[in-house]
Formats: C-alpha cells, structure tokens, sequence
C-alpha cells in the first residue's frame, strides 16, 4: 500500500510542477535554475536517516558525505540564487 | 507513532512553502521573495527530517553539514557572476552524489533482513541517475570552466560501447534487484557503470549546447532525490525531486525549442564534431577603434547582442558603459539576448543584471527581429551561432533551422571577436564576411573602453 501512496504523490508533484513552472520570462530562468536546484538538495532529510540512525559503521560514513553534499547544494544554491536576484532587484527601485 | 505525525505534519508545511516558493520565482517581482520561502521550506524540511530520523549519534552528521556549510557559502559567496553556469553545474552534481550515497546506504538498514525487491529497485535508480549527475555535472563542469576540450568528443565505436554501457546497468540492475544486499558485487558494479554512464553522456556534448545539459542535468538532480525519496520512504524527498525535475525538464524544453533541434538530437548527435557546411569565402572588413567611435556617434539606435564572449571577457561593465553614453548621446539603446547566448538558460540576463542594465532594455529575439532593419548598428560581442545567418539560408549547416538573431539585416554589424576562429559549433559564419558588416578585432572589454574613451 505503502508504494502505491507514494507513488500517488509523486504522479500529483509532477503534474504540478509542470503546471507552475510553464511560464517563466527569460530573464529568470538561472535564478529558477539554481534555486531548483537548491531544492534537490532535499535529500539532506533522507541523509540524515543513513548517517545517524544505525551503528554500521560503513553506512554512517557514506550517510555523512551524503549530509555533506547535500548541505553543499542546499546551503550554495540558495545563497547563489539569492546574489542573483539581488542584482535583479537593485534596478527595479530605481 | 507519536513522533512521526509531527514530521510529517512539517513535511506538509513544507510541500507547500516549496511551492509558493517556485511559483513565486516565475515572476520578477516576487523572485526572491520566493527563493526565501523556499529556503525556509527546506530549513522545516530539514529540521523535521533530523527529529524524525531518531539518530543515535549526531557527531557525523554534525560534522558533515560543517563541512557542507561551508563549501557551500564558500563559492556562492565568492565565485565571479561570469562563472555561474560552472558553479550551478557543481552544486547539482553534488545533490546527485548525496542521492547516489543516501541509496547506497539505505542498504545498510536491512542488516540481515532482506531488502524488497522495490525498495531495491529504487535504490538502483538512486544510484544511476545520482551517479550519472554527478560525474555528467563533473565534466559539465570541466567543459565550462575549459579545463577540459569543450568541443564534442565523438570516436568511433561510441555507439556501441554506449549501448553495451546500458545493457551492462539493465544486466546488473536486474541480478542485484533479485538478490539485494550491502555486499552484492552487482552493486559495485553499478556503482561503477552509473559513474561511467555520466561521463560518456556528456562528452559527446559540445560546449554552445551547455544550456540543455544543465537544464537536463538540473531535472535529473530532482529525480534522483525522488528515487532516494522511495528508497527511504520519505514523502518530502518525493514532492521536492518532482518539482525540481519537472522545472528542470521544461526549462529542457525551452532551450531545445530556442534551437529548433529535439532532445535526442542534441543528446546524442555529436553536434559540432562534423563540419559538412560549405566554407564560406570573402573578405572581412575590419574596423579601427577610432571608425567604430564616428559611426557609433551618429547612431540613433544600437543594439548590442551579446554572447558568450562577454562573458568570458567580463565585458558587460564596459558594455552598460558604452550603452549610458550612447543613450546621452541621443541614441535609442537596447541589448538582444537570444535564448541559449551563453553556457546556461539566461546567463546574459544576469551578466547584465550585475552590470545593472535597465530591465526595459533587455529585449528578446522573438521582438528585435521585426524591427532590425531599424537598427542603425548591431553590436555583436562574443556571440557567433545565434546571428549567423547560415541557420536562416544553407540548409547543409548543422545549425540550420535554428532560429537567430537577423542581425545582418540591420544598417550596420559590428562584430567584436579575438580572432577569425569559428564559434564553439565549428560551424563558418557568412555574417563576418557580410557586405554591412565591421569586424573590431582585439578582446571585447579592451575594444569598448577603447570607443568609450574616444567619446570621452
């Protein structure tokens, strides 16, 4: 029952994310780039499962560099896109 | 129970911060007000997920988000604006090795048990397309960055070895699918192949199609974290990677559409590799500094197109420069950015954000080119596949039919170029031979502050 949940969700994700992001102007589309991708860094939370919640010790070292990279991409992507669109907004007040 | 409500009550929360956040970064007013949400989403996320995982020992992964942090505030803070598609190109590969290793490691929950042949599966897929971002995104990285040849590299036999690369994964993925375990030689072996698979997937792949495998690259980041999503059963992973791989694949789309070329093609062709279009034959006219300076005076309107080779000369400062005094002179001022001009989906938008070039004056090619025959001069800089015009006339080009800006239907072109080489298709242009058309010689930035001070 579990998968068919899950995989209930994902179909209705999918279909959402087409539907929000169909219309992007050109101009945004690095920031949409990169703050998606920011995203995918989501994995941290299923990270976080492997690294700490068993005592094998071959499982908590690949869990931290999965924390680690994860955090990589969370952390970076969001502070990356977030310069972009400074520089965005910067000429709008003007 | 008890526990569990609470993170997935948060989990909620945070689904749906995550999609205010994308819906808001479609608009330029609300951008980054959406990157805040959803950033925040992600903290709940990440928060939740930490209580919900009931750790014994916190030490690694303590150290781990250190490490991460900062790595991570590092090269967002510090990389040049110019070096964004190489930095964009390295963070998702690192979401695609965190997917590969959170699968990998999944297997060790089963200690003893056996693992079901789904949740199996979806560790295969975590694995292959988390190891396929990551080492595609490594050599993405390196062709932008040019630390490797950034032209498509096609040898023969590719075929062949590529699609014996994938039966080799079907092969391995079914063996270890029927007798999962942490020791199986099947998942190191797939391990192995899934890394392969990226490299061998982006070679053949020259550097002007940078803002497909991006893109490309970018979805594949948000299905692997999906995947990993079912391995570890976690509905978050799930939505997130949706969403990401959705937007990954329509921005996709949108750069295939800008090259009139499918998927497949640009996947798969070795686009570039190949010279079959004619050689184009004439004489360039070149242009002096000073000549550029009179015709730029009595200009009413000019129209700079952009290409890579802003970038990579960090012209856009002397650029916007050159537009403010041009604009003071009387002079109608716009800047023509075609949709793949560059190495990522907008990247000359935001070279000339940072130069802090008025949004109204950025135009798209759909809206320049009925007016063109207006433009008294189109200034064209570091960009060669995007206005030539054998994408409009010789059907033998391997560019043809895509569509580009018709800058050689305006008064006067001025192309501002290093050298005669051809552009990063291989492909001759006609444009630089062109009857209106003034080549300025030299590196871009240097040729513009020259003009600037001559209006000075």
């Amino acid at each position: 029952m579990e998968i068919i949940f899950l995989t209930f969700i994902l179909v209705l994700s999918v279909f959402l994310g087409f539907e929000l992001i169909s219309k992007v102007p050109a101009t945004l589309h690095t920031p949409l780039m990169s703050g998606a991708n920011a995203i995918s860094g989501i994995t941290l939370a299923g990270a976080f499962l492997a690294a700490g919640a068993t005592n094998n010790e071959m499982a908590s070292w690949l869990g931290g560099a999965a924390v680690a990279f994860a955090t990589i991409n969370v952390i970076g992507g969001y502070l990356v896109t977030d310069r972009m669109l400074g520089m965005f907004k910067s000429k709008r007040g003007k | 129970m008890g526990i569990e409500i609470y993170t997935n009550l948060a989990y909620i929360v945070a689904a749906a911060l995550f999609i205010f956040g994308l819906k808001m970064l479609g608009s330029p007013a609300t951008a980054r007000r959406g990157n805040a949400f959803s950033s925040m989403a992600m903290l709940i996320a990440v928060v939740a997920g930490l209580i919900g995982s009931q750790a014994v020992s916190y030490e690694v992964i303590i150290v781990g988000m250190l490490i991460g942090a900062l790595i991570g505030t590092l090269s967002a803070r510090l990389v040049a604006m110019t070096s964004m598609p190489e930095l964009v190109a390295l963070f998702n590969g690192s979401g695609g090795a965190s997917s590969l290793l959170v699968g990998w490691a999944t297997l060790y929950y089963f200690e003893g048990d056996s693992v079901p042949t789904f949740t199996a599966a979806t560790i295969v897929l975590a694995i292959l397309i988390g190891g396929l971002t990551f080492t595609g995104s490594l050599i993405a990285y390196g062709k932008l960055s040019e630390r490797i040849n950034s032209a498509a590299l096609v040898f023969s036999g590719q075929r062949v070895l590529n699609s014996a690369l994938l039966l080799a994964i079907v092969a391995c993925a079914y063996l270890f699918c029927m007798d999962p375990s942490a020791t199986s030689v099947y998942l190191y072996a797939l391990l192995g192949l899934a890394l392969l698979l990226g490299v061998m997937a982006v070679i053949p792949i020259g550097g002007a199609d940078m803002p497909v495998v991006i893109s490309l690259l970018n979805s594949y980041s948000g299905i692997a974290a999906c995947a990993a999503g079912f391995a570890v059963g976690n509905n978050i992973l799930i939505v997130a990677g949706a969403l990401v791989g959705a937007s990954g694949i329509i921005l996709t789309n949108i750069m295939c559409k800008a090259m009139n070329r499918s998927l497949a093609n640009v996947l798969f062709s070795g686009f570039g590799a190949a010279k079959t279009a004619k050689a184009v034959e004439g004489e360039v006219k070149p242009i002096s500094v000073e000549d550029a300076y009179y015709i730029l005076e009595a200009a009413s309107n000019v129209c700079f197109v952009p290409g890579y080779g802003m970038a990579v000369a960090q012209a856009q400062h002397v650029v916007k420069e050159l537009g403010k005094i041009l604009e003071a002179n009387g002079c109608e001022v716009s800047y023509a950015i075609h949709p793949v001009a560059g190495r990522m989906p907008g990247h000359m938008n935001v070279l000339l954000a940072e130069a802090d070039v008025p949004y109204e004056q950025l135009v798209e090619m759909d809206d320049i080119n009925p007016r063109i025959e207006n433009v008294d001069v189109a200034i064209v800089i570091g960009a060669n596949d995007v206005v030539n015009p054998s994408a409009r006339e010789d059907a033998d080009s391997p560019i043809y039919g895509m569509p580009i800006i018709n800058v050689d239907q305006a008064r006067t072109v001025f192309v501002l170029k290093r050298s005669m080489a051809s552009g990063f298709s291989g492909v001759d242009n006609p444009l630089f031979f062109g009857e209106n058309t003034r080549m300025l010689f030299g590196d871009a930035k240097e040729s513009i502050s020259g003009v600037i001070g001559e209006f000075g």
